[in-house]
Parts: structure tokens; C-alpha cells; sequence
């Protein structure tokens, strides 16, 4: 090898290693541009809008001569018992879900972390909740409620556990109804994530914490926990979200009734935009939604990382 | 480790329950599906069908237009996922290999969108698609569920390029591949399992997703399967049982049989995406 040859490798490979920490180069814009140009247009873009049409009297049917009309809408949110109807029901239900949720998937995904027979049988069937859609959930389950052809009145009557009732229908009964589904769609999702978390627990730790003479709560509590603690973190953090946001499930399951008891603020916003037309309005709903949850979200998860701090 | 006899009866009893819960709803789905209508209109329901009969599907065909549904579900669920990921692997690859503003800040938005309530972001879509007159249409549809998938794609697409040594890369760059060249030759190969997995997880995704085809989709020759399955409801959800269940049951066939061969390749990516990011 000539001596050229050989500088000639060796300034390629120094820039072959360098081109990944060189700032975006014109080949990394090429990359990018299929992907930004839709993003920028189909979802930057129309956020920032939305935001702005909060601010307008934007209708259906008369988007010429929507006015910027300031806070208006704000303020008659404020006084829209309705939507703080609503609001509280989705915290409720967002709470009601994502508690149980995790508390069974910590469950199913500890017990899967074992050396079970059947654990396989498990695993597949969560795959099932997971994959399926969300109308057919709800579909689902209302064949389950269903008050006479429903198999879960029919094993209360073989209980002896009275005479069975019309779930999805009842005052009481309605939002712990469809929170009941909301944990079932949701949980394998969660068990997977926390699973996951689990696998990457080394082993070691477990087996040296056993030979201490520790018992199984005092393990998972020194081992388990602090390991599993960021995907927890994170993982319940979306869930409340995506459930607060949820819309296909109840929509499906109640459409918001009995009397506006499980009326999540996305079927109000729904209603509000697409079937009395005020666009500005329930643009204004949106906006207050994101803005409670990221306050929520935030004193939650300053909450939690000083916890860490402190331990 | 050892467990004692007990925790381990206990164990197993906690499956069973868990079996039971994550199985009971699916299995009544199912037979519900089977039954005649005489046998749904009993006050007893029992859980096999004594008689057991395809009239529901049958019937669930002739009530709703299932097959075109199922066509435009499928043109839908296609174009977002062979759209999406065509778009989303070399954004992914910059993402994965680059520490600059722009690759952070595309973190930050798969993030940020996670948290989007659809409502913000429908109305103004809504009125831009009206614009272009794409409502009602199934390529305005594609467009919104391309830029839905979008964060998703790239938070797993992310993870399987992390996967890829960038030795092999830096070999090619050694013997003179551009980076294109590179790209094509070297990295698409070993990413392709990974692009594959991506692809069926988005088209699982549109093929499930109902919240913007109800907005978007105002007839019934364009509509997708979940928002036709709706129909079955009737406007009082007062419901035919029978052939309700058997178009539920069919709707979810596709998404069942894809996700149970990609499972595994779902998880590993998004693991891979959110434990090294």
C-alpha cells in the first residue's frame, strides 16, 4: 500500500466518523424534508391554528366572517357548568382508569416475570385488547352489559347475586361501568411496558437480596421498585392522558349518557364542534384541556422526580 | 429462586383470574356471533350456542355495507402505513444519528403529539381539508392518519436504526459510498424487519382508528369499518345483537392475526426507542 493510499483511507474514515457528530449537512435537510414538509402542515400547522381559532367566533357553515372575539369563549367556559360537568367526569374516569390499570398490569406483568406454567396463554391473550379496535371494544362489552342477553347478568342471577340491572344505563352505574372497560382495553399495553422494565431488573440483585434473607415485599420494594420506577413513571403519565383524551370507548359504550354521567370533554367538545357547528368554542375547550393537563402533569412529574431526589 | 407451595397456588390462581378477566368479553363476543336470534332473545343466555349458525354474518352483510367499508378501511390503513413509513425511516435514521437542534426537536414533537387532544387539532384540519375539498374523501383521510402515525413510526423507526452498528456505515463511507449509497445498501437491509414491523403497526393503527373517520367520513359509501360498525347501534342503541357481534368479530380479524405475528417486533422497537433515547 502506497503511503497515499493508506492517508487517503485514513482522511476517510475520520470524516466517515465524523459526519455523524457534523452539524445537519444538506443530505441530513434531504432526509428530513419528507417527513417535516407533513408534520409542519398537517399537525404544527393546524395546532397553532386551532390554537388562534379559540380566540374567534369560527362556526360551521360561516368561516368567512369569523371575528377575533379576545377571551370571550374563555370566559363563558368558565361559566359552562356543562363542560366543568364534563371536565370532572374525565379526571374521574381519567383517575378511575389509570389506577387500577397499572395496580393489575404490575400484577399480570410480576406474575409473568415468573417462571409460570400457562404464562404463555397470558401473554397471547393480552395481545387481543391490544389489537383490537376500539368500537369493537365498546361493541363488545355492551354485548357483555347487555341487561337481558348479557353474560354478566346472567352469572349474577347463577350467583344469587340478585336479579341483575341495566349497567350502562343506571345514574350510578354507568361511569364505573365503562371505567371497568377503560382498565380492561388499557391494561396489556401497560402490563407489556412494565414487563419489559422488569426484564431489564438484573437478576443478580434478586438472587443477592434473597440470600440477605429478604422476603418477597421487602424485594420488590429495595429491588424491583427502583428499577421499574422511570418506565412506571412514564408509562402511567401517558396513560392519564391518553385516557382524559379517550373518546372511541364511552362514545361507543354510552355516547355520554345516562344524562351526561360519562360526557368525557372530548364527546362535549365533539358535540360542541360537530354537531352545533361552534368551531371557536370547542377550539377553546381543546385549549383549556391541554393547559389543565399540563399543569396536572407537571406538578405530577415534579412531584415524583424530587421523590427521587430525596431517596 | 425458590417460592413456597402456598405463593405458588396463589400465583397460579392470580393467573387464572387474570385469564378469566382478559378472556370472558372476547369469548362472549364470539358466541354472541354464533347464535341464532331465537336463542339470543332467550332470558337465559347460556355461553355455547346450542345451535350454532352463521345467519348473523349473513344478515350482518346484508344490513351494512361491510365489504365496501372493509375496502375503504384497507385503502385507508395501506396508504397511511406505506406513506408514513416511507416518510419516517430517513427522518429516523437523521434522528438516530445525529445530535442536532433538528433531530431534538423532532424528539420532542413524537413526544409533544402524544399529549395532542385530537379536538385541538380536528377542527383546524377539518377546516383546511374543507379547503382542499378532501372531506369525505379517503386520500384526505390518508393525509391525517399519514401525520398521526408519523410519531409512532419514528419512535420505533428510531430505536431499530440505533440497533444497526455504525461500523458497518462507517466500512462503506471507508470504500466510498456516498451516503445515499450507504443508506440504500447498507443500512435499508438490516432495517427492513424493523420497516416491516413499523408498517403493520401503522396500518393496525388506521385500520383501528375511528375518531377521525367520523369527523371526516360523512357518507356511508365512504366510511371506514369502525364507523360503519356504529350503525349497528341504531339511533336508540337499541341493537340486533347477533349480526352486531358478527361484524365486530370480523373487523377484528386483521388487526388480531398482523399484531400476533409482529407482537414481539412492536415491543422490542418501541423499547429499543424509549430506553436508548
Amino acid at each position: 500500500m502506497t503511503l497515499a493510499t493508506a492517508t487517503r483511507r485514513s482522511v476517510k474514515q475520520a470524516t466517515g466518523r465524523g459526519g455523524d457528530r457534523r452539524p445537519v449537512d444538506h443530505g441530513a435537510w434531504f432526509l428530513v424534508l419528507p417527513a417535516l414538509i407533513p408534520i409542519l402542515v398537517l399537525s404544527v400547522g393546524p395546532l397553532l391554528y386551532g390554537i388562534a381559532l379559540a380566540f374567534t367566533d369560527a362556526q360551521s357553515g360561516r368561516t368567512a366572517s369569523t371575528r377575533w372575539i379576545g377571551v370571550l369563549n374563555f370566559q363563558d367556559l368558565l361559566h359552562d357548568t356543562l363542560f366543568w360537568d364534563s371536565f370532572r367526569i374525565g379526571l374521574l374516569w381519567a383517575v378511575g382508569v389509570t389506577v387500577p390499570q397499572f395496580l393489575l398490569a404490575l400484577g399480570l406483568a410480576l406474575l409473568l416475570n415468573q417462571e409460570l406454567r400457562f404464562r404463555w396463554l397470558a401473554r397471547a391473550l393480552a395481545i387481543v385488547p391490544w389489537a383490537m379496535p376500539e368500537v369493537v371494544v365498546g361493541i363488545m362489552w355492551r354485548l357483555v352489559y347487555n341487561p337481558d342477553a348479557g353474560i354478566l347478568n346472567e352469572t349474577l342471577r347463577d350467583l344469587g347475586l340478585g336479579d341483575g340491572r341495566d349497567w350502562l344505563s343506571g345514574l350510578g352505574t354507568a361511569l364505573p361501568a365503562v371505567i371497568v372497560v377503560g382498565v380492561w382495553a388499557g391494561m396489556p399495553q401497560t402490563t407489556v411496558a412494565l414487563l419489559a422494565g422488569l426484564q431489564n431488573t438484573p437478576r443478580e440483585l434478586h438472587e443477592a437480596a434473597a440470600m440477605d434473607g429478604a422476603g418477597a415485599w421487602r424485594r420488590f420494594l429495595t429491588v424491583t421498585w427502583p428499577a421499574l420506577r422511570p418506565v412506571a413513571l412514564a408509562i402511567t403519565a401517558l396513560n392519564f392522558i391518553w385516557n382524559f383524551n379517550s373518546f372511541a370507548l364511552v362514545y361507543v359504550l354510552t355516547n355520554g349518557g345516562p344524562g351526561g354521567r360519562t360526557r368525557l370533554p372530548m364527546l362535549f367538545a365533539y358535540e360542541e364542534a360537530f354537531r352545533y357547528g361552534q368551531f371557536g368554542y370547542a377550539a377553546a375547550m381543546g385549549f383549556v384541556m391541554v393547559a389543565v393537563i399540563s399543569v396536572i402533569l407537571a406538578v405530577y412529574l415534579v412531584g415524583r422526580l424530587r421523590g427521587d431526589e430525596d431517596a | 429462586m425458590k417460592t413456597s407451595k402456598g405463593a405458588r397456588a396463589g400465583q397460579y390462581l392470580a393467573l387464572l383470574g387474570y385469564l378469566v378477566f382478559l378472556a370472558f368479553p372476547f369469548l362472549w363476543l364470539i358466541s354472541t356471533a354464533f347464535k341464532p336470534a331465537r336463542e339470543l332473545a332467550s332470558l337465559h343466555p347460556t355461553w355455547i350456542p346450542k345451535d350454532p349458525t352463521l345467519a348473523n354474518f349473513r344478515q350482518a352483510f346484508d344490513e351494512q355495507p361491510l365489504l365496501r367499508a372493509a375496502l375503504n378501511s384497507l385503502i385507508a390503513a395501506l396508504g397511511a402505513a406505506v406513506v408514513a413509513v416511507v416518510i419516517a425511516t430517513p427522518m429516523a435514521y437523521v434522528m438516530a444519528r445525529h445530535r442536532t437542534l433538528l433531530a431534538k426537536a423532532g424528539t420532542g414533537w413524537v413526544v409533544v403529539s402524544q399529549a395532542f387532544p385530537f379536538v385541538l387539532v380536528i377542527i383546524p384540519l377539518f377546516l383546511v381539508l374543507k379547503n382542499l375539498r378532501l372531506i369525505n374523501s379517503l386520500p384526505g383521510l390518508v393525509m391525517v392518519y399519514v401525520v398521526w402515525a408519523l410519531p409512532f413510526a419514528l419512535w420505533m423507526l428510531v430505536g431499530y436504526v440505533r440497533a444497526v452498528p455504525t461500523e458497518l456505515e462507517e466500512a462503506a463511507a471507508v470504500d466510498g459510498a456516498g451516503r445515499v449509497r450507504t443508506l440504500v445498501s447498507i443500512t435499508a437491509p438490516l432495517l427492513a424487519p424493523g420497516i416491516v414491523a413499523t408498517a403493520l403497526f401503522a396500518f393496525i393503527s388506521a385500520w383501528n382508528e375511528f375518531f377521525f373517520a367520523l369527523v371526516l367520513l360523512k357518507t356511508p359509501e365512504k366510511q371506514t369499518l369502525p364507523v360503519v360498525l356504529t350503525h349497528f347501534l341504531g339511533a336508540e342503541g337499541v341493537a340486533d345483537l347477533g349480526p352486531l357481534a358478527a361484524a365486530a368479530f370480523l373487523a377484528t380479524l386483521p388487526s388480531l392475526v398482523i399484531f400476533a405475528i409482529i407482537q414481539k417486533r412492536i415491543t422490542g422497537g418501541m423499547l429499543a426507542g424509549a430506553v436508548k433515547s
